[in-house]
This record gives structure tokens, C-alpha cells and sequence, in this order.
């Protein structure tokens, strides 16, 4: 028996019609969840931080915690003592995206705001800016030989190694990083929608066949939280290795 | 064969060339950093279980070099999408 499986295609999957607005400007429901998540994120964060106590609880509990794990688990690894001034920025940057992946598995959201690459790109641009801006503002103009002349490199080298260094440091690190979001948001995105699609086709048609599917499909959901949450720690673990690179020249 | 080629709509032909192209270039940019994220967890599981008071180091490097060799076959995915026939 041919089952009349219907895909739909990739624009289906994540392309909204407006809600109001024209144009470049209008929008639609990625944009409208994108704003939610900005309130979300900076609503949650004051509300944590407005009656401090010595023993936190609710929701000073849970923010406190995203604090340490990004002090702790992301600074100190990888940029040391003097990263810890970079902190506001880079909790905002992970906490920002997680929730911005997380609506991917919420009911009636469903739609990772990151699944389209404007937020990822913009990010992964702000992210260049600083790390380029704290470059020249720790080491002058000699910012610029110690990314192209990395010492300790035998002279006739250089004729590969700069154009490299040149091209992985200043194009394909804001490439790379956005797509990297970008990409596994949108894989995750569709993944989901294929298990979906079966699970009703295969419910249409025989019902018991539709339990492997839907049972898959939940197992997936809880794997995207996974997701969403990695991203968000190795977009944020990367910027802070950035941004410890442009601190300090190697040796 | 011929005959079938010919009689097809070269519409189609292409299609299903690009589909094809598709499903190659997806495959292809995935071999590599299979292997390669092979590699890296396997060595980072090996340091782990010599040094396991390293842990949280070799995890935090481990990641790192995951997204690095991940990057790969992300580029190869995107680029299956932009491909159009």
C-alpha cells in the first residue's frame, strides 16, 4: 500500500505570514517571538536581581545559577581571571539564545527563532566587532601582526600561513559561527516536522503504525532541549575564546 | 534508454539531477567530520578516564573542538538548501 506521504517543502517549514506591518519591517512570528524573548530574558534577570538575598530562592535561585555556570563553566576555562569583566555580555548572549532555541519544543510556538539566520548572523557580527574592537584596544596596531604573523613560524611560511590566518580570523570565524547556530536549529527544526508528518500520516492510515513514529518523536524533543541548550553554551564558549585571543597575543 | 531520456520533460531531468546533488553534497561534506568527531571524543574519553580530576577541562576542549569539526558538515548542509535546479 502507498502511503501518501506529504512533505512539505523547506519554505513551508519556516517562512510565517505577516501579522501586521509592510514590507522590509513587517512582522511576522519569528519577529514577534524574538521581542518576546528580549522581555523574557530581561525581565527574568530583574526580577532575580531585585530583592537579593544571602539565601537565594525562586528565582534569584535560577539566575544566580546561569551566572555561575557561565562564570565558572565557560570564563575561567577558557579566558582566566581577566575575562570575568566580559561576563554581563556573555550571560546576556547565553541566556538570549537559549530561550531563543527553546521555542522550538514550546506548543503553539514551535519555531526556533534562530532557525532563520538573520538573529544568527547578527549576533555572530556584534560578536566579530568586539572581539576585533578588544583586539586593537589591548595590543595597538600590533593586533594585526600577531593575527597574520603567528610567532615561532619558520619566515618562508608565512606565505601560506597569512593569507589562512587572515581569512579564518576575519571571515570565516563570523561565517562559521552563525551558520554553525543557524544550521543545527534549522536540522533540529526539521527534524521535528518529518517525525510530525509521519505520525499523522501513519495515524490516517493505520493507526497502530503511528506509534513508533510518535514515540521517536518525543525522544527528539527532549534531544532538541539538549540542543538548544549546547548551542547556546558553544556559541558562547567560542566568543569567549575570541575574545581571550585578541586579549592577549600567543606565545 | 535513450528513448526514455528523450521522452522525458528535461524540467524533470533536472530535478532530479539536483536532488541527486543534493543528497551528494550533504553526504560528502558529512564523511569527514564524522571521522573527525570521532576522533576528538574518543580522545577526550581516553583522557578522562586517565586523569579524571581533568575532566572539566578536556570537557570544556572537547566542545570546543567538536564545533570546529561539526562547522564542516554544517556548511555542507546549508549548501544543499542554496543549491536550486
Amino acid at each position: 500500500m502507498m502511503l501518501g506521504l506529504d512533505f512539505p517543502p523547506i519554505s513551508h517549514a519556516v517562512e510565517w505570514p505577516d501579522i501586521f506591518g509592510e514590507g522590509a519591517f513587517a512582522v511576522n512570528k519569528v519577529v514577534l517571538l524574538m521581542w518576546i524573548s528580549v522581555l523574557l530574558v530581561a525581565g527574568f534577570f530583574i526580577i532575580a536581581g531585585r530583592k537579593q538575598q544571602l539565601v537565594p530562592t525562586g528565582a534569584q535561585n535560577v539566575g544566580e545559577s546561569v551566572v555561575d555556570f557561565v562564570r565558572e563553566g565557560i570564563i575561567m576555562q577558557t579566558m582566566g581571571k581577566d575575562g570575568l569583566g566580559y561576563a554581563p555580555f556573555l550571560i546576556t548572549i547565553f541566556s538570549y539564545i537559549f530561550v531563543c532555541n527553546i521555542w522550538e519544543i514550546v506548543p503553539g510556538a514551535q519555531m526556533p527563532v534562530n532557525a532563520r539566520i538573520a538573529l544568527p548572523a547578527l549576533m555572530a557580527i556584534l560578536v566579530w566587532l568586539v572581539f576585533n574592537v578588544v583586539g586593537f584596544k589591548n595590543q595597538g596596531i600590533g593586533y594585526l601582526k600577531n593575527v597574520c604573523f603567528p610567532p615561532g613560524v619558520p619566515w618562508p611560511l608565512y606565505i601560506l600561513v597569512t593569507p589562512i590566518e587572515f581569512v579564518s580570523v576575519f571571515l570565516v570565524r563570523p561565517l562559521s559561527l552563525s551558520v554553525r547556530l543557524f544550521a543545527n536549529m534549522l536540522a533540529g527544526h526539521l527534524l521535528l516536522i518529518s517525525f510530525a508528518v509521519l505520525t499523522t500520516a501513519l495515524w490516517d492510515a493505520t493507526k497502530i503504525g503511528a506509534v513508533l513514529p510518535f514515540a521517536l518523536l518525543v525522544a527528539l524533543t527532549g534531544f532538541e532541549i539538549l540542543v538548544a541548550g549546547l548551542q547556546a553554551y558553544i556559541f558562547t564558549i567560542l566568543t569567549a575564546v575570541f575574545i581571550a585571543g585578541s586579549q592577549h597575543p600567543e606565545h | 534508454m535513450l528513448h526514455v531520456l528523450a521522452e522525458q520533460d528535461p524540467g524533470e531531468l533536472v530535478q532530479g539531477l539536483t536532488a541527486v546533488g543534493r543528497g551528494i553534497v550533504y553526504g560528502g561534506a558529512a564523511i569527514g567530520p564524522g571521522i573527525g568527531i570521532g576522533i576528538v571524543v574518543g580522545n577526550a574519553i581516553t583522557a578522562m578516564a586517565r586523569q579524571p580530576e581533568a575532566a572539566g577541562m578536556v570537557r570544556t576542549t572537547m566542545f570546543l573542538g567538536i564545533a570546529f569539526t561539526e562547522a564542516l558538515a554544517l556548511f555542507g548542509f546549508v549548501l544543499a538548501f542554496i543549491i536550486s535546479g
